[in-house]
C-alpha cells in the first residue's frame, strides 16, 4: 500500500512539474522571441545575483555552525599530555582553512556575479601568466611545508614510545562486542597470550598462557582505571575482527588487529573528577541533561521509562565497523589519583585466581 | 592505423549497415549509444544509491522509530517498520559501493569518456567497438549482481565498502559476510574486468586515433582528464582484483592471506600467519586512486564547460595538464593515509603524510586557474556552468579539510568519524556529482539532439547546492565532536545526545535535496522526447563534437573527418569577429597559434 502511494505521489510530482513548465513557457513566449534553452542576459543577471546570495549563504552557514556547534568539537580540554599538541595543530590548520576558504569562495562567487554575461561584450583573451601561476604554486608550498613539519614533529612525538618513562603496560582486548583490559601486575610484564589458549570452560577468555610466570599477577577487568600523570602503554589485541580503540578525550586511537599486537601510549593528565569540574564539561553535561529531560517527558507521556541523567565519564569506543552491535561496543575509563587506583587494583582478582579450578 | 580506420569509416557511411533494434539499442558497438547506455544505467544505480542514503539518514535522525517506508522497501529487514542494525550496515556498504563504483566511476567516466573521446579527438569510433560493448555489458551484469544481493537470505555485504577482513571473510562474524559478500566480490570482479576493458580502449583510442593536427597539446582538457583517469584505472584496479581474489581464497579455500589467530563463536579457526593490514594496503592501493578516477573526469568536464561558458580560454592550459598528471602520480603513492592508525609502522605514517599533503599543491593550482578563468569573462549562466562553478566551490570546501585528515597527527582523533564522511562526500561525492550533472546538461543536445529545459536546470542547481552544503557542512562539526561513523544509532552514548539535533537538520536537508533530484529526472526524460530541438552548436563551443550533425550517424562525420588547426580554447580571440573559433578553422593569414 505504501509503495503504491509513494508511486502515486511521484507521478503527481512529475505531472505538477510538467504543468508548471508549460505555464512558465507560455508566459515567456510573449516576452521574447528566442526560446532555445540557452542562457540569455536575463538568466545571466538572475543567476549572477544568486551567486552573491549563495556566497552569503556559505558564510552564514559557516558562522551558524561555529556559533551553534563550535563548542562541541574536541579541540580544547584534552585529557592527555600529548593532547594539546594535537589541538594546537588542529587550530592552526583550521585557521589556514578558514582563511583560504573565505577568500577563494569570495573570488569564485564574486567573479561569477561581476562578469555575468552580457550580449555584445567580449571576454578578455587571457590564456596564461607564468608569474601568477608561480605565485599560487609557491604560496601553498610554503604553507604546507609549515604544516607538514609541525605535523610530523607532533606525530613522531606521539608515536615514539618513551621506554625510559617506565610506562604502565596494559592490554586492551577487543571482541565482538565488548572490551576487556588486562593489567600486567607488579612485574609490569604481560603474560604471553594467544587465542589458541582460550578455554571458556576454565574462564580463560583471553587465552593467557597459564604457565608463563609473567601471567601469574595479570589482572583482567571490564572497566579501565588509570592513575593520573602516569604514562600508560596500551598493547592491543583482537580475537575476531578488526576493532579500533578510540579514546577521544585523550586524542588516542589505534586499531586492534587479529594476529598482531598494536600499541599506543599516552599520559592522562586529568582525573575523571577534575574533568567533571571543568567549565566545558559542566556546560556540556547541563546541556545534555536538558535534552534528556525533555526526551524523558516525551517517553513518560507514552508510558515508557524516563532516561537517567547523564554524568560525564571518559569512554573507549569501537571505531572500526565490526558487525551488528558495533554501535554499542564501549568501555568506561576512570582516571583517578594514584591512591584511588592502588586501592581499586587491590580489589581486583588476579588472573590465576579467576580461573575455574578443575 | 589511423589512415586505415578513416577509410573503413568512410566505407561504413557509404552503404549503411542494416541495423536491427537489437544491434542499435542493445548490443550496440557505437560509442554514442554505449555512452547513453552507461548514462541510463548509472542514473538508475544513482537513484538506488541515493534512496539508500536517505533511509540511513532517517534512521540516524530518528533512531529506531518505525517508518512505513522502511517496511515497504526493506521488508523482513525492518520488522514493524523499525530498521535492523544489520541492514543499516548493509545499506552503508552498498550505498558506498554503488555510488563510488557504479555511479561515479562507470556512470560518469563511462558515459563521458565514451561519448567524448572519439568525438573530441576526431575519430570515427573507439579503437575497439566490440570491447566497448563487452565493457558495458559486463558493467550491466555486475550491477544486476550487486543489486540481487539484497534478495539473498542473510542479506547483502555489510562490512563497509572497504570490506576489511576478517569481518568480510568470516560468515560467522555477521550475516552479510555469507552469500551476500560472495555476490559482492563476484560483482566487483566483473566490474573491474569491465573497467579495465573500457580504460584500455580509452587509452588506445586517445593515443592512436587522433585526427590530423590533434597533437597532445591541442587536446581538450576533458580528453586529458579521461586519458589520465584511464591510465590510473589500468594501474590500480588490477590490485583490487587480486585483493578480491585472495579474499575469495581465504573465504572459500581455507588459505590465510589476511587471517590469523581468530577465535569466534566459541571456536578457534585454523588461520595462521595472514594479516588484515595486507588487505588494507591492497585495497587502498586502488581505493585512493579511485578517488581521482572519480574526480578527474569531473574536473575535465568542468574545465571544458567553464572555458566555453566564460567565453575565455581556460587559464594556464599547461599548468592544468601538469596538475592532472601530478595528481595522478601522487594519487598512487598516498594510499597509506587511510591507514595511519591501522597498526602499520609509524614511520610509514610520516612518509604518507608528506606525500598526501603534496597533493594540495596541484589541487590549489587547479582551483586558482578556474577562478582566474572566470575573471573578466563573459559568463553564460547555463545550468552546466552553474554546476561547474558549484563543483569548484565544493572542491575547495571539501578539499581544504583534507589538510587535516592527511596529517597523521590530526587523523588520530578524527579518523573514522563523521568529519571524514563530510570531507569525502564534499570533495569527491558532491563534486563528481556536479561534474556529472554539468556534463549531462552540456552534452545532452549532443546525445539526444534536444535541449534540456534551462529553468528546471536552475531550480535543480540552486536547491541541490543549498542542500549539499546544508548536509555536509554541519557534518564536520559532529565529526570533530568525536561521533564515529557507521553507528546504527547513537543513543547508547549520552555523550552524543547534544548532536542529535544536528543530525535532524542534516537529514532534513538530505531529504529535500534528494526529492528535488526528481526535477532533474523529469527534465532529463521528458527532454529526450519533448525537448526543444537542438542547434548544431548550441553553446558556440570550439571542440570537434559540435561539428558533427545533430542526427547521429555511424562514424560521426558524414564526410571526411575534420582536421585540427588550433587548440580548443580560442574564445574571444582578438582579430576574430565571433567570440569562438572552432578547432577545425585554419589559422588566418598572419594569425599565430598561442604558445600555450
Amino acid at each position: 500500500m505504501t509503495t503504491l502511494l509513494s508511486i502515486l505521489v511521484l507521478v503527481f510530482i512529475f505531472i505538477a512539474i510538467w504543468q508548471m513548465v508549460k505555464i512558465f513557457d507560455l508566459t515567456q513566449t510573449g516576452k521574447t522571441t528566442e526560446n532555445n534553452q540557452v542562457a540569455n542576459d536575463n538568466d545571466n543577471r538572475i543567476n549572477g545575483y544568486l551567486m552573491i546570495g549563495f556566497l552569503i549563504f556559505i558564510y552564514a552557514i559557516t558562522i551558524i555552525c561555529f556559533v551553534k556547534w563550535g563548542d562541541l568539537p574536541l579541540m580544547s580540554n584534552s585529557a592527555s599530555e600529548h593532547g594539546p599538541g594535537i589541538d594546537n595543530l588542529m587550530i592552526i590548520s583550521m585557521i589556514v582553512i578558514f582563511f583560504v576558504q573565505t577568500i577563494t569562495q569570495f573570488l569564485l562567487h564574486y567573479f561569477a556575479f561581476k562578469y555575468r554575461g552580457e550580449k555584445g561584450r567580449k571576454a578578455l583573451f587571457f590564456a596564461d601568466n607564468n608569474k601568477l601561476e608561480a605565485i599560487w604554486t609557491i604560496i601553498p608550498v610554503i604553507v604546507l611545508a609549515g604544516l607538514i613539519i609541525q605535523g610530523l614533529f607532533t606525530w613522531t612525538s606521539i608515536m615514539n614510545i618513551d621506554e625510559d618513562a617506565d610506562p604502565m603496560v596494559v592490554e586492551l582486548y577487543a571482541q565482538q562486542f565488548n572490551w576487556k583490559a588486562r593489567y600486567s601486575g607488579i612485574d609490569n610484564a604481560l603474560g604471553k597470550a594467544n587465542v589458541r589458549l582460550i578455554d571458556i570452560n576454565r574462564a580463560n577468555e583471553l587465552g593467557v598462557d597459564e604457565a608463563d610466570p609473567n601471567a601469574q599477577d595479570d589482572i583482567i577487568v571490564k572497566e579501565l582505571h588509570l592513575p593520573v600523570g602516569k604514562p600508560v602503554l596500551f598493547k592491543m589485541r583482537s580475537q575476531d575482527v578488526l576493532h579500533s580503540a578510540y579514546m577521544p578525550h585523550f586524542r588516542a586511537q589505534m586499531n586492534c588487529v587479529p594476529g598482531m599486537i598494536t600499541q599506543f601510549s599516552f599520559t592522562p593528565t586529568k582525573t575523571t573528577a577534575e574533568m567533571r569540574e571543568t567549565a566545558e564539561i559542566q556546560d556540556k553535561v547541563a546541556n545534555i541533561n536538558n535534552i534528556r529531560k525533555e526526551k524523558s517527558q516525551e517517553l513518560m507521556a507514552k508510558g515508557e521509562e524516563a532516561l537517567e541523567p547523564y554524568e560525564f565519564d571518559y569512554l573507549l569506543l569501537c571505531n572500526k565497523i565490526c558487525g551488528t552491535s558495533h554501535y554499542n561496543m564501549q568501555m568506561k575509563i576512570v582516571v583517578e589519583t594514584q591512591e584511588e587506583y592502588d586501592a581499586w587494583i587491590k580489589e581486583q582478582k588476579l588472573f590465576v585466581d579467576s580461573l575455574v579450578k578443575n | 592505423m589511423s589512415a586505415h580506420v578513416e577509410e573503413h569509416g568512410h566505407d561504413d557511411h557509404g552503404h549503411h549497415h542494416k541495423e536491427t533494434f537489437i544491434t542499435k539499442y542493445i548490443f550496440s558497438q557505437d560509442h554514442k549509444m554505449i555512452a547513453k547506455q552507461y548514462l541510463i544505467t548509472g542514473l538508475i544505480m544513482g537513484i538506488i544509491g541515493v534512496a539508500m542514503s536517505i533511509m540511513m539518514r532517517i534512521q540516524i535522525a530518528w533512531p529506531e522509530e518505525a517508518n512505513p517506508m522502511f517496511e515497504a522497501l526493506l521488508g523482513k529487514w525492518a520488522p514493524d517498520g523499525v530498521m535492523s542494525a544489520d541492514i543499516y550496515l548493509a545499506l552503508v556498504t552498498i550505498h558506498g559501493t554503488i555510488m563510488v563504483f557504479f555511479v561515479l566511476t562507470a556512470g560518469l567516466s563511462g558515459t563521458f569518456s565514451n561519448l567524448l573521446i572519439p568525438l573530441q579527438i576526431g575519430a570515427r569510433d573507439m579503437a575497439s567497438g566490440f570491447l566497448n560493448m563487452v565493457s558495458y555489458w559486463l558493467f550491466f551484469l555486475s550491477s544486476v549482481i550487486m543489486i540481487s544481493s539484497f534478495f539473498v537470505e542473510a542479506g547483502p555485504a555489510a562490512a563497509g565498502w572497504t570490506i576489511y577482513p576478517p569481518l568480510s571473510a568470516l560468515p560467522m562474524a555477521q550475516g552479510g559476510s555469507g552469500l551476500g559478500m560472495t555476490l559482492w566480490l563476484v560483482s566487483m570482479a566483473i566490474f573491474i574486468a569491465s573497467s579495465l576493458l573500457g580504460s584500455l580502449n580509452y587509452v588506445v583510442t586517445v593515443i592512436n586515433l587522433r585526427t590530423k593536427g590533434m597533437s597532445m597539446t591541442r587536446l581538450p582538457l576533458t580528453i586529458w582528464a579521461f586519458f589520465v583517469t584511464a591510465i590510473i584505472g589500468v594501474v590500480s584496479f588490477p590490485v583490487l582484483l587480486s585483493a578480491a581474489l585472495l579474499l575469495i581464497m581465504d573465504r572459500s579455500f581455507g588459505t590465510s592471506f589476511f587471517l590469523s589467530d581468530i577465535f569466534i563463536q566459541g571456536e578457534v579457526l585454523h588461520y595462521q600467519g595472514g594479516s588484515p593490514v595486507l588487505f588494507e594496503h591492497l585495497f587502498w592501493f586502488l581505493g585512493h586512486p579511485e578517488v581521482y578516477i572519480v574526480l578527474l573526469p569531473a574536473l575535465g568536464i568542468t574545465s571544458e564547460i567553464i572555458a566555453t561558458n566564460s567565453r575565455k580560454p581556460i587559464f594556464g592550459y599547461r599548468a592544468m595538464v601538469a596538475s592532472i598528471l601530478a595528481i595522478a602520480f601522487l594519487s598512487t603513492i598516498v594510499w597509506g593515509h587511510h591507514m595511519f592508525i591501522s597498526g602499520m609502522n609509524p614511520f610509514l605514517g610520516s612518509v604518507f603524510t608528506f606525500t598526501t599533503l603534496l597533493i594540495a599543491i596541484p589541487s590549489a593550482v587547479k582551483a586558482f586557474n578556474y577562478i582566474t578563468t572566470l575573471w573578466k569573462g563573459n559568463l553564460q549562466m547555463n545550468p552546466a556552468m552553474l554546476f561547474s562553478i558549484g563543483l569548484v566551490s565544493t572542491f575547495i570546501t571539501g578539499g581544504l579539510t583534507g589538510i587535516i585528515l592527511g596529517d597523521s597527527a590530526l587523523d588520530i582523533n578524527v579518523h573514522d568519524t563523521y568529519f571524514v564522511v563530510a570531507h569525502f562526500h564534499l570533495v569527491m561525492g558532491i563534486s563528481a556529482l556536479y561534474g556529472f550533472f554539468a556534463g549531462v546538461y552540456h552534452w545532452f543536445p549532443k546525445m539526444f539532439g534536444r535541449m534540456m529545459n534551462k529553468n528546471l536546470g536552475y531550480v535543480h542547481f540552486w536547491i541541490t547546492a543549498v542542500c549539499a552544503y546544508g548536509v555536509f557542512f554541519p557534518m564536520h562539526f559532529i565529526g570533530m565532536a568525536g561521533l564515529p561513523r557507521r553507528y546504527y544509532t547513537n543513543t547508547n552514548f549520552p555523550l552524543f545526545d547534544d548532536l542529535a539535533s544536528v543530525n535532524v537538520v542534516i537529514t532534513m536537508f538530505a531529504i529535500i535535496g534528494s526529492i528535488f533530484q526528481v526535477v532533474f529526472l523529469y527534465n532529463f526524460f521528458a527532454s529526450i522526447f519533448y525537448g526543444k530541438k537542438a542547434e548544431q552548436n548550441p553553446w558556440r563551443s570550439n571542440t570537434l563534437e559540435w561539428t558533427t550533425p545533430v542526427e547521429h550517424v555511424h562514424g560521426n562525420w558524414p564526410g571526411a573527418i575534420p582536421q585540427v588547426h588550433r587548440w580548443a580554447y580560442d574564445y574571444s580571440k582578438p582579430g576574430h569577429v565571433e567570440d569562438f573559433v572552432p578547432q577545425n578553422i585554419p589559422l588566418k593569414e598572419g594569425e599565430e597559434e598561442l604558445q600555450h
